[in-house]
């Protein structure tokens, strides 16, 4: 038997530094798991090449948004929608790790818990980035043009990965807490739809009855939208996009807060 | 004796259902524990609980010196743990699985790496290595679980039914391996269903049933409750039960019972030679002998004699006459 002769001893508390590396080897974890596993590359473009060519051609026709053409409207709010429609892969990923053993060996092992979690929302951040730059592209096939130039797009960028990084919250409050992989399947996407669709990702919420109307309006998906769409094809900027950053914000601390109260649970 | 694991008066329920009802134990450090009780005894509970995944409703544990309710984190850095089912990622290699944990156990990169390979070669997944787990066999996987768990060298291991589900070849490699670690130093503590295991493994075993330890002693110590050595014969035919019974207790000097439906007789026989004897006056008495057997209390008689049931899966402990 070889055996390396450093006795490995662990000091008793976690530094910032051992949280900061532990999430960082877990968003590895999960980046291999997305290299490997050809399942989830459709989640990540089979799906997205689905909804914009699906949306723009069957219902671009019949649908009138004044002032623009509706492949320019469709795009930024399908990109938005599909990074929320993305995160349900952490709801899932978490899912199946409580419901295997893996997350019990992470639970004993001296590392922080917190980490299991942010690890995988790090790697939300870059599968969203991925997402929103290879969505662009498709766009760009049936007709999207950014017409506001490279800062303000790139800044749209921006406002997607925060907005994705607030959403993966929630989605990983949702995988602790279901206990499988087929719940966190369905539980994952099912408050997504409403939540996309009354709002300004398909149509303009002014067309809506007046209490879709309401809720359209204050829905951050909707102000994440039209922030995104005054950044790449025009319109206004500042108002829905100080809106939208206000709901990450709220949106992250509470269910950040939520995730950590979930996790803590699990010894219970 | 120098204990890595104590715990006192634990109790733990789940809604109505007491998992827990005041478990006391102690296991010597260097030594193997065999936690032994059927499914929904309350072993792999007390399995979660010592390597901080479950927290107690009454009782104090520590484990390689450290409290449980007050130092987790300094138990977490001194335990191995393997649970019932895999615990490793499918889609990482064996080797990526095992430096990610040493990264998560604290270890420098380099050093994970190091690791990583010294254990690849002691679990004999060398060859493995660089292949994505959902390619290994159910064995190769229980092993990779394995070496996970030593990654952190721990002082205190903890298996949960190492073997459950395994083919007796992986079954036997497992043993193997508990073997080697015990050699090495590590305390372990196992829970099992299987009689025969904590017999083959443990140092001291304990019987858990319906959350309580119902005994606890040596397996030969434990065997010894139920008492000693027996004559076990088979007869052909049924109707000559009662002659063997006759002859049995006249050889044996001791009270033989049989079962008059399956021809089955035993009589309590301390002295081996008694075997010889009791071939003879059988054969000289024209009773058919269609297996006999000279056979020593298995934990499967122990477990029945405490709890009033048997123990599944259990395979008794035989000495054939020939």
């Amino acid at each position: 038997m070889t055996t390396s002769e450093l006795v490995h001893a662990p000091p008793v508390a976690l530094t910032l530094g051992d949280a900061i590396s532990d999430a960082f080897v877990i968003a590895r974890r999960h980046l291999i798991r997305y290299q490997r596993d050809p399942q989830t590359l459709v989640f990540l473009f089979v799906q997205p090449i689905m909804f914009i060519l699906l949306f723009s051609y069957v219902f671009g026709g019949s649908i009138d948004i004044p002032g623009m053409d509706y492949t320019s409207f469709l795009v930024p709010g399908i990109i938005a929608q599909t990074v929320t429609f993305n995160n349900v892969g952490t709801s899932i990923a978490i899912a199946e790790d409580l419901q295997k053993g893996i997350m019990d060996r992470f639970r004993s092992l001296p590392m922080s818990g917190f980490s299991v979690i942010a690890g995988r929302v790090l790697t939300d951040l870059l599968v969203t980035t991925v997402t929103v730059v290879f969505m662009t592209a498709v766009g760009y096939l049936v007709g999207f043009r950014i017409t506001t130039g490279f800062v303000p797009a790139l800044a749209g960028l921006g406002l997607l990965v925060i907005f994705g990084f607030s959403f993966s919250w929630i989605a990983a409050f949702i995988g602790i807490k279901v206990n499988s992989v087929e719940v966190a399947q369905s539980a994952g996407f099912v408050w997504l739809f409403p939540l996309n669709f009354i709002s300004s990702v398909f149509v303009v919420p002014a067309t809506m009855p007046s209490a879709l109307k309401a809720f359209a309006d204050v829905n951050p998906i909707t102000l994440t939208v039209d922030a995104l769409r005054g950044l790449t094809v025009g319109g206004p900027v500042a108002d829905p996009l100080v809106g939208a950053l206000i709901w990450a914000a709220v949106i992250s601390v509470v269910f950040g807060f939520l995730v950590v109260r979930a996790w803590d649970g699990l010894i219970d | 004796m120098d204990t890595a694991v104590e715990v006192e008066g634990l109790f733990k329920s789940y809604g109505p259902t007491e998992a827990l009802r005041g478990v006391d134990l102690s296991v010597g450090k260097g030594t193997v524990f065999g936690l032994l009780g059927p499914n929904g005894a309350g072993k792999t509970t007390i399995v979660r609980i010592l390597s901080t995944l479950l927290r107690p409703d009454a009782g104090r544990a520590t484990v390689a010196g450290h409290d449980l309710a007050t130092a987790p984190h300094a138990v977490r850095a001194s335990i191995g743990m393997t649970g019932q089912f895999a615990a490793s990622d499918e889609h990482l290699t064996g080797r990526e699985n095992l430096q990610m944990i040493g990264r998560l156990s604290r270890m420098p990169a380099d050093q994970a790496r190091i690791r990583a390979v010294e254990l690849l070669e002691e679990f004999d997944l060398v060859e493995a290595s660089d292949r994505p787990l959902r390619t290994y066999s159910g064995g190769m996987k229980r092993r990779l679980d394995l070496a996970a768990s030593m990654v952190g060298k721990p002082a205190v291991l903890f298996l949960d039914e190492p073997t459950t589900g395994l083919d007796p070849r992986s079954r036997l490699q497992t043993w193997e391996v508990v073997r080697h670690l015990v050699a090495s130093g590590t305390t372990i503590l196992l829970t099992t269903q299987y009689l025969e295991e904590a017999d083959e493994l443990a140092d001291v075993v304990a019987v858990i049933d319906n959350g309580r330890i119902i005994a606890e002693g040596t397996p030969s110590e434990l065997k010894q409750q139920v008492g000693g050595a027996r004559i076990e014969v088979n007869v052909g035919h049924p109707e000559q039960t009662a002659t063997a019974v006759e002859v049995l207790t006249r050889v044996c000097s001791q009270e033989a019972w049989g079962d008059f439906e399956t021809g089955t007789v035993h009589v309590p026989a301390e002295d081996p030679a008694l075997l010889a004897k009791a071939v003879r006056a059988l054969d000289e008495a024209n009773v058919d002998v269609v297996d006999l057997s000279l056979r020593r209390p298995s934990l499967d008689d122990v477990f029945l004699a405490l709890t009033g049931h048997i123990v599944t899966d259990a395979a008794p402990a035989r000495e054939h006459a020939g």
